[in-house]
């Protein structure tokens, strides 16, 4: 797949000036267009599961009728009704901030995916520090919330924002420290070569590396909940109490661009914990390798292209399956647990993650140390002896 | 039609874009917008470092910088956004200041993009020279890290200038690390308010619990 794309920019150079500009630009807008298609039908799909999923969890039948059966219309439906309502912004708001502030949050939740791998090299920019960077984009739609908050001149939004930054920025930290353990197994920030040390059979995730990265795996899920605002963390929301936080003031179609940034963020933690811990785009059985979908050295090159593509396919559709049951096991946790308070979000973050989560790096480092081979080359070297 | 520069685009684009957010800040007066076109502006500085290859640290402008600092500024200013901080009226004396620092300062950073030979014309043969001279950072955090690595340039030891037990900078930069934890926890201190835990509980009791019912006491 690389060695076609490589033949592909080569060719382009020998074009000439006008086409050349032409072929750019259509080559930038193919990738721009993929992942926006991939993210915003994913949004969709995710509004509408919520819904679905919050009903059956509340012995109800959820959206039944738009669209026929299931209500798999309900989400543009909703769409078409924000964009009909009314735009308002308050007298009191700081108007330019205020119109700006959606803005900044979903291009930030939507900049991440430049850097995130769909399979084994199918990523729009390939960075050798991938991780580093989606952890400091990711973190910037903070910054959208907070303008929105503070713009907004209403003190239920004021607090919502206040909330939102006191809880996104401690949660950074145990966050970072949960990633940095696959970074350690890999030897990489690289996104694609973490993904591809996890190739083989599921005994090869990271997931199932050791006791430690088993425990590190569920304080990612924990932080990265708290990272993307969902419940039992969802105070800068906090319905119960300050109407809706950060949102109070905002209708219609700017609404609902913040919450598909949210419905994004939940895109890129689950792609993120995908990739680092469950082994990407590799499913538990290797079926590309089974099915003899590696090309050889003597394969012809279109056949071999084929066969990556071939491969790559499956392991979009394995990498899309584990993004899906992971938001679908965020919306399980919304709907089953209560909301925290926010001196017990604090509490959770500072007295239980932060401690935890460097035990878990010391104890993959020494595991490293003693048992290279992970918990199964352990098992195994034991059982032989 | 002319091959398209695209890295003399994008570097012209987020330059301008840097630039005029840093103009937008000195030119606003509100606290939070001032913050915002900072935003700005460091994140078009970590766009020029994307462009440049420099992927580490553009992503760690966008998180020190933009993700960090920036959203504690904002953080702080809406705990305290009914003061004077909200608006900043820059004084005449505050002017001058800042053109004299920032003109000194803009004047040596100047002087040194003009002392690059290769930059200046010079051709192939200036920019073989820059090769040979080429200094990177890398001396100096190895310095910071206590290693000198240019102690182990035998044609230097051997002249004296350089003998190779000197030492690096690890005793300073620790010191000043330091140095920099003193004043953060004498900043916490001072900026705690001093009342006792038990004069406010009484406060608070005196302000809440009803007046005395009972009326006052007939004279004799």
């Amino acid at each position: 797949m690389n060695a076609g794309i490589a033949d592909f920019l080569i060719w382009i150079t020998k074009l000439s000036p006008p086409w050349q500009w032409t072929a750019y630009t259509v080559a930038a807008l193919i990738e721009v267009v993929l992942l926006l298609t991939i993210v915003m039908l994913s949004v969709a799909v995710f509004i509408w599961m919520e819904r679905k999923v919050a009903a059956r969890i509340q012995d109800r039948l959820g959206p039944t009728r738009v669209g026929g059966r299931f209500g798999w219309l309900q989400s543009p439906a909703d769409g078409l009704k924000l964009l009909c309502k009314e735009d308002i912004i308050p007298a009191g708001a700081d108007r330019l901030l205020f119109r700006l502030a959606p803005y900044v949050s979903f291009a930030a939740a939507f900049s991440v995916f430049l850097a995130i791998p769909m399979a084994s090299g199918w990523v729009a920019a390939r960075l050798d520090t991938a991780v580093f960077f989606v952890l400091a984009v990711a973190g910037l739609e903070v910054f959208g919330v907070l303008l929105g908050g503070y713009s907004s001149g209403s003190k239920w939004s004021l607090y919502g924002a206040m909330r939102e930054a006191a809880q996104v920025v401690s949660y950074e930290i145990p966050l970072g420290m949960c990633v940095v353990v696959p970074v350690l197994l890999a030897g990489t920030m690289d996104l694609v070569a973490i993904g591809d040390a996890q190739a083989g059979w599921a005994n090869r995730w990271f997931l199932l590396h050791d006791p430690f990265t088993f425990a590190t795996f569920w304080i990612y899920i924990t932080c990265a909940t708290a990272g993307v605002n969902r419940a039992p963390f969802d105070l800068p929301e906090a319905e119960s109490e300050l109407v809706a936080g950060f949102m109070t003031e905002y209708s219609g179609f700017r609404w609902s661009i913040f919450m598909m940034a949210e419905y994004t963020a939940m895109f890129v933690v689950a792609a993120l914990a995908a990739i680092l811990f469950l082994g990407g785009w590799n499913g538990p059985v290797p079926v590309a390798r089974l099915l003899g979908l590696v090309p050889g050295p003597a394969t012809r090159p279109y056949l071999a292209l084929a066969m990556t593509g071939a491969a790559n396919l499956l392991g979009l559709a394995n990498l899309l399956v584990k993004v899906y049951v992971g938001v679908m096991f965020m919306m399980w946790l919304r709907w089953t647990l209560p909301r925290l308070r926010i001196d017990q979000v604090m509490t959770t973050c500072l007295k239980y993650c932060v401690p935890l989560a460097s035990i878990m790096l010391a104890g993959v480092m020494l595991w490293m140390f003693f048992f290279p081979g992970g918990l199964c080359g352990w098992v195994f070297s034991w059982v032989r002896m | 039609m002319e091959a398209i520069h695209w890295h003399s685009f994008f570097f012209l684009l987020f330059a301008l874009v840097a630039c005029g957010g840093a103009v937008a800040v000195v030119a606003s007066a509100n606290i939070v917008r001032m913050a915002v076109y900072l935003v700005v502006s460091l994140s078009a500085v970590a766009g020029l470092f994307f462009l440049a290859g420099a992927d580490f640290l553009g992503a760690m402008q966008l998180m020190v910088y933009v993700g960090g600092t920036l959203v504690l500024l904002v953080f702080g200013v809406m705990l305290t956004a009914r003061g004077p901080l909200v608006s900043l009226h820059t004084t005449a004396r505050q002017w001058l200041m800042a053109l004299l620092i920032g003109g000194a300062l803009a004047a040596v950073l100047l002087q040194t993009v003009l002392g690059v030979s290769s930059w200046s014309g010079g051709g192939q043969q200036a920019a073989m020279e820059s090769e040979v001279m080429s200094r990177t950072a890398t001396p100096l955090g190895l310095g910071l890290m206590g290693v000198r690595i240019d102690s182990l340039d035998p044609a230097l030891a051997a002249t004296g200038q350089h003998p190779a037990e000197m030492s690096g900078y690890l005793l300073a930069f620790e010191i000043i690390s330091v140095h920099l934890l003193v004043v953060l926890i004498g900043a916490a201190y001072l900026a705690r308010a001093k009342r006792d835990l038990r004069e406010v509980a009484a406060e608070e009791y005196a302000a809440t619990s009803p007046p005395d019912p009972r009326p006052p006491a007939p004279g004799p």
